[in-house]
């Protein structure tokens, strides 16, 4: 099964807004693209993703309903909703 | 549901180490199964560029392509998306699948396990560390790999480190203004490194390269971030404060990249207890750990880069395969020099303990702040105490900071080594079957064939 090539996009809801992104995006790269944070802390501060491999949980959001998801980890689905705000 | 699967040599890591390992093995007969936390091979060196940007930016990696050439061709069972958050010296890995609807928890039963589980950045804390905006060095890399664009944006890349300058060069070739790299090593330990190149001119050729595409780039050594500057209404990022020890500035742009070299990622071995040289996984000349059955490959043995990697990879692989690895002894031990050369150039200064304020948040998990853990001493007290290395990065990131501020070495690794939702933790187990197998590795193996 080869791949095509052409620019694909998907259509994803962040925190309810629709955002388009080229195929192939991670959903941490899409969410700083739509310069929303991935997270707020406990402290309330927001934060965006740091070491890009799935190893310090800062880009963690809720992703198709599913707490702590890892961002940088998945890649961006047509129809794909995040949240952001807890 | 969960699954199991039986293997004779299972490869932690499919980063160069372990590609190299995993290909050694099945080349010789083994049976192979190799387990990434990735989606795609290659780990964090070798890491792909989003689909989005094939044709344009992708640069061709000859030695990375063969590497993964030749684990198609042979016989290893690649399984992406897997995370491993127990393991057992008896012969028992425990991962979850993301990929999986119910991220359901697989058993890997094993006779031999090779460790390459690579390495990740170490992140100290400053003041606005915290800020969006801020990143790792090599985690603005990985991003932008993964489609998050930069061109016209203005980067600073400080820290230490090798990746520095790989690093600024991809950024620039995508359009990003790199107007400093801050290298916090002093010019005189640096040139002591290249000098001591000259047996090895491919590294030395690589650096200059990377220098060249950098030409309006200021390259700063002995020059470190004191603080990241958010802008006035508040919560991203406009300037960095830089510091060459005498005199401090302030330079504005949009991103900072910082990281302070490598640590290695020893969990595994840790739980599995393999004994330690330092913070390093303790092999000897076939790279088996003190654990006979388990080896050990790449950064978790020393932090020596790709030759390095790809080297003890092999030779861990034939070893396995009960095959004589006397012909490699040679080129392991001129990695090693590079190693120690690493080491030597790279080393933290001790201003750097200086730079965290009472309230600069050190673990960002729990948001623990730097003035709460000067009043405790032991690893297992600070977590205790104040939550420090106690959320979901479980201290992989404030553990090496923490370290290396306060001298105080984290332990007690336990499982599960990484959040597993307890759903996974008690389905049943169920044999996979080997349709379903096949289908997995088809299904990795073309659409890496682009």
């Amino acid at each position: 099964m080869l791949k095509t090539l052409t620019a694909q996009t998907h259509s994803l809801h962040i925190n309810g807004a629709t955002f388009e992104v080229a195929s192939g995006t991670s959903v941490a790269a899409a969410l700083l693209l739509a310069g929303q944070p991935s997270r707020f802390s406990v402290g309330g501060e927001p934060r965006a993703a740091l070491c890009g491999m799935g190893i310090c949980f800062e880009c963690r959001a809720v992703v198709n309903g599913v707490p702590h998801q890892r961002t940088c980890q998945l890649l961006c689905e047509d129809g794909m909703t995040m949240e952001t705000n807890r | 549901m969960s699954s199991t699967i039986t293997t004779e040599v299972l490869v932690l890591g499919a980063g160069p180490a372990g590609i190299a390992a995993a290909t050694a093995a099945a080349e010789h007969g083994r049976r192979v199964v190799v387990l990434d936390d990735n989606r795609k091979p290659g780990g964090q060196i070798w890491r792909e560029g989003s689909t989005a940007k094939v044709g344009s930016t992708r640069v061709r990696n000859s030695k990375k392509r063969r590497a993964l050439d030749r684990l198609y061709r042979s016989t290893a069972l690649l399984l992406p998306g897997r995370t491993v958050f127990n393991a057992s010296a008896d012969g028992l890995v425990e991962a979850t699948c993301e990929n999986a609807a119910d991220r359901a928890v697989e058993r890997i039963h094993f006779e031999y396990l090779i460790l390459a589980t690579g390495a990740r950045e170490r992140f100290l804390p400053f003041p606005g560390a915290t800020l969006p905006g801020v990143f790792g060095v090599g985690g603005l890399q990985a991003l932008v790999r993964a489609g998050y664009t930069i061109a016209g944006k203005r980067v600073v890349v400080a820290g230490t480190g090798p990746l520095l300058l790989a690093v600024a060069a991809h950024l620039a070739n995508d359009g990003a203004t790199v107007s400093t790299i801050a290298e916090q090593a002093p010019f005189l330990k640096l040139a002591a490194f290249a000098a001591s190149l000259w047996r090895q001119p491919t590294k030395l050729l690589q650096g200059a390269r990377f220098r060249s595409s950098l030409r309006s780039t200021a390259y700063r050594t002995g020059c470190w971030v004191t603080e990241a500057i958010a802008s006035p209404h508040g919560h991203t990022l406009s300037a960095v404060r830089l510091t060459d020890g005498k005199r401090t500035w302030t330079e504005p742009c949009d991103l900072l990249a910082c990281g302070y070299h490598l640590v290695p990622n020893t969990e595994i071995a840790e739980l599995l207890g393999c004994a330690f040289d330092g913070s390093f996984v303790m092999v000897d000349a076939q790279q088996r750990t003190s654990i006979p059955n388990i080896f050990c490959v790449g950064e978790p043995t020393g932090i020596a880069g790709l030759d390095a990697a790809i080297v003890q990879g092999e030779v861990a692989g034939l070893e396995c395969a009960g095959e004589s690895t006397q012909s490699l002894r040679g080129r392991v031990l001129k990695e090693q020099v590079f190693a120690k050369g690493l080491e030597r150039a790279f080393g933290l200064r001790e201003e750097l303990r200086l730079l965290p304020r009472p309230d600069t948040i050190v673990c960002r998990c729990e948001d623990v702040r730097f003035a709460t853990l000067q009043r405790n001493a032991e690893w297992s007290d600070i977590k205790l105490q104040t939550r420090c290395g106690m959320g979901p990065c479980q201290g992989r990131v404030c553990g090496p900071a923490v370290e290396f501020l306060l001298d105080c070495k984290p332990a007690s690794v336990r499982q599960p080594l990484y959040p597993v939702a307890l759903r996974a933790l008690c389905s049943a187990i169920e044999p996979i079957s080997e349709v379903e197998i096949i289908e997995i590795s088809e299904f990795s193996n073309t659409e890496e064939k682009v």
